[in-house]
């Protein structure tokens, strides 16, 4: 330090504010450094290439006669897709948005009034809810009713009853012809 | 810790070099332990028996196993079936978590009774909650490896409890899965923080430890050690008594594995994962019950999820919450009470847990809910105005019951 030509040994205030700066400025580096050397092993946690590619799913509806449902599996999930006959159109229609936890009119869900198509996965913790067999509780308002904590579905999938925050979640999906659709 | 003489010259060359055999002394042979020690002391050692239990266990299952969804429950089947003793080993392991969490409840309880989280011993409260919560997470994830109906949908309810997060929730929960609902990369990940957390837990023991011997053991009485002359070593006295205690586990973990080894388990966890069928009732293992409990109580989706994060988290805070001085509950006439309610309450929680959430259970699991959740406001104001009984003034003190018992001037004898 002393044969060294420092102009600033007289004023040791502004010698220090430098070496403080430094040292933050080593310690930013540092710290943003390691967070960009973190992302990549926390990313590879995310969804590989190959799952991403299993995005669609063709359906045939030909054989589902009005008032049947049926169950797809897309991207590892369930998709119900079900016949609805006339009054169960009605039945949805007709509901006063203002009472629904998650308001959102029927002609919002659907593309074509008969058929309704949503991932089959309850919005509360994930379970599978009941209803697409005939044999099943459908609940007290006709769609569906799940199992693990008791949420009940109307005949839109809204969301009418139990834990469950929002309302069955409409996959995107394309008619191909007026018998096949394809999702995703 | 190091500077201690041994007779053999090989140890004595060793530990000038690396004082492993000081350090073993001062901790496991010299440690100065209360003499007063019940056998609810027992359990923290029984518990350090079971993590070594289980991973030794492990291992050996590792590699029987396979972490593919297409062969995850087949392999377990050939594990018991075709692998030499690979039926003890499962059943070992399996039940091994049920009795790691038998006496890690135990060893909480105790804490809770006799004050052990008080000061100076917060941290070493603190550490043990830390491994209490790392255990949660390497039981669900092993409970998820045989990749029956149970393993799936506990996997994807308790997975879904981070979807609940506001505005980053989904995508939490898609980093968990590695994909759009758990699959094979959910699997596969699992089975690989199963394998890395119980070495987590081993240093968290570690640090548990170290806290202990800084601070040294609470005892049935609560009062701090006086001197000497309250002490006994660790060796051959609590070393024995440890000992006797691990025989006396194993008889009923033994018995569990030979004469009733599912006895913890769910039947459906026999039925291989099936993502379009959720089982009509579905529960968690026994020990996750006052907790899922608390989740299904609040009828709201992220109300229920902060309560059930919240039942744990407020017990790191119980050293600061309960405002009496006066660590053992033996001269707490009221919380003795209240301790005792508030086990019962865990208990009927658990019971809550494990029925399906219709009538009167709901009803039961919100009123036990708010009764767990009352507890420690209530620690905080019994602090302020219960009259403690008057504290024996040494370990040594209420063991003579002659002249010395009750008089604060009485010199101590000298050890």
């Amino acid at each position: 330090m002393a044969d060294t030509s420092t102009p600033t040994q007289g004023t040791p205030p502004e010698g220090e504010s430098r070496r403080d700066f430094l040292l933050y400025a080593a310690g930013a580096v540092g710290v943003a450094g390691t967070a960009l050397a973190v992302w990549p092993l926390i990313h590879s946690m995310n969804p590989a290439a190959d799952t991403l590619a299993l995005s669609t799913t063709e359906v045939d509806l030909s054989a589902v006669a009005e008032g049947q449902a049926i169950t797809v599996t897309w991207r590892g999930k369930p998709v119900f897709i079900r016949h609805r006959t006339a009054a169960e159109i009605e039945s949805a229609r007709k509901v006063d948005l203002a009472e629904l936890r998650d308001p959102q009119a029927d002609d919002k869900r659907v593309q074509k009034p008969e058929w309704l198509i949503l991932v089959g996965v309850c919005t509360h913790l994930g379970c599978i809810p009941m209803g697409q067999k005939a044999s099943d509780p459908r609940g007290e308002y006709g769609g569906w009713f799940c199992p693990c904590h008791g949420s009940a579905y109307d005949t839109s999938g809204r969301i009418r009853k139990g834990p469950a925050p929002l309302n069955l979640a409409v996959p995107t999906y394309t008619f191909l012809t007026d018998t096949s659709v394809r999702i995703g | 810790m190091s500077g201690q003489e041994f007779d053999n010259k090989i140890i004595q060359w060793v530990d000038e070099r690396l004082p492993i055999f000081s350090i073993l002394k001062h901790s496991a042979v010299d440690y100065p332990t209360p003499k007063n020690l019940n056998y609810w002391w027992n359990f923290g050692s029984l518990a350090g028996f079971m993590l070594v239990v289980m991973v030794a266990t492990g291992i050996f299952l590792a590699m029987g196993y396979a972490a593919n969804t297409l062969v995850a429950f087949g392999a377990v089947e050939h594990i018991m079936r075709d692998v030499n003793y690979g039926w003890l080993l499962r059943y070992l392991h399996m039940n091994g978590a049920s009795f790691f969490f038998i006496c890690v409840y135990i060893h909480i309880f105790r804490g809770l009774y006799y004050g052990s989280y008080k000061a100076p011993r917060e941290l070493l409260w603190a550490l043990g909650l830390l491994i209490y919560l790392v255990m949660m997470g390497t039981a669900f994830m092993g409970y998820v490896l045989p990749w029956g109906q149970m393993s799936f949908w506990g996997a994807t309810v308790i997975t879904n409890l981070f979807s609940a997060v506001p505005v980053v929730g989904d995508y939490i929960v898609t980093l968990l899965w590695g994909g759009f609902s758990v699959d094979n990369p959910t699997l596969n990940r699992f089975f690989a923080l199963h394998y890395l957390l119980p070495f987590v837990i081993f240093a968290l023991v570690f640090l548990h430890v170290v806290a202990l011997h800084t601070s040294k053991s609470n005892n049935p009485l609560g009062i701090d050690v006086k001197g000497p002359q309250d002490t006994i070593p660790f060796h051959p006295y609590y070393t024995i008594k440890d000992l006797f205690g691990i025989g006396v586990l194993l008889l009923f973990y033994l018995g569990v594995v030979f004469f009733a080894p599912n006895f913890f388990g769910e039947p459906d966890n026999y039925v291989p994962a099936n993502p379009l069928v959720t089982p009509p009732h579905i529960v968690p293992e026994w020990y996750f019950l006052p907790f899922y409990a608390i989740l299904r109580a609040i009828p709201d989706k992220l109300g229920g999820v902060v309560a059930m994060f919240g039942a744990i988290i407020i017990l790191f805070f119980l050293p600061w919450i309960d405002s009496s001085k006066v660590r053992s509950a033996k001269f707490r006439p009221i919380f003795k009470q209240i301790f005792w309610i508030f086990l019962a309450v865990c208990l009927v929680l658990g019971y809550c847990g494990s029925q399906p959430p219709e009538g009167e259970i709901v009803i039961v699991g919100r009123i036990a809910t708010a009764a767990y959740f009352l507890f420690f406001p209530l620690l905080w104001v019994l602090g302020k105005v219960e009259k403690p009984r008057p504290l024996p003034h040494s370990i040594a003190a209420p063991v003579l019951k002659g002249a010395s018992a009750g008089h604060a001037a009485q010199p101590m004898e000298k050890a």
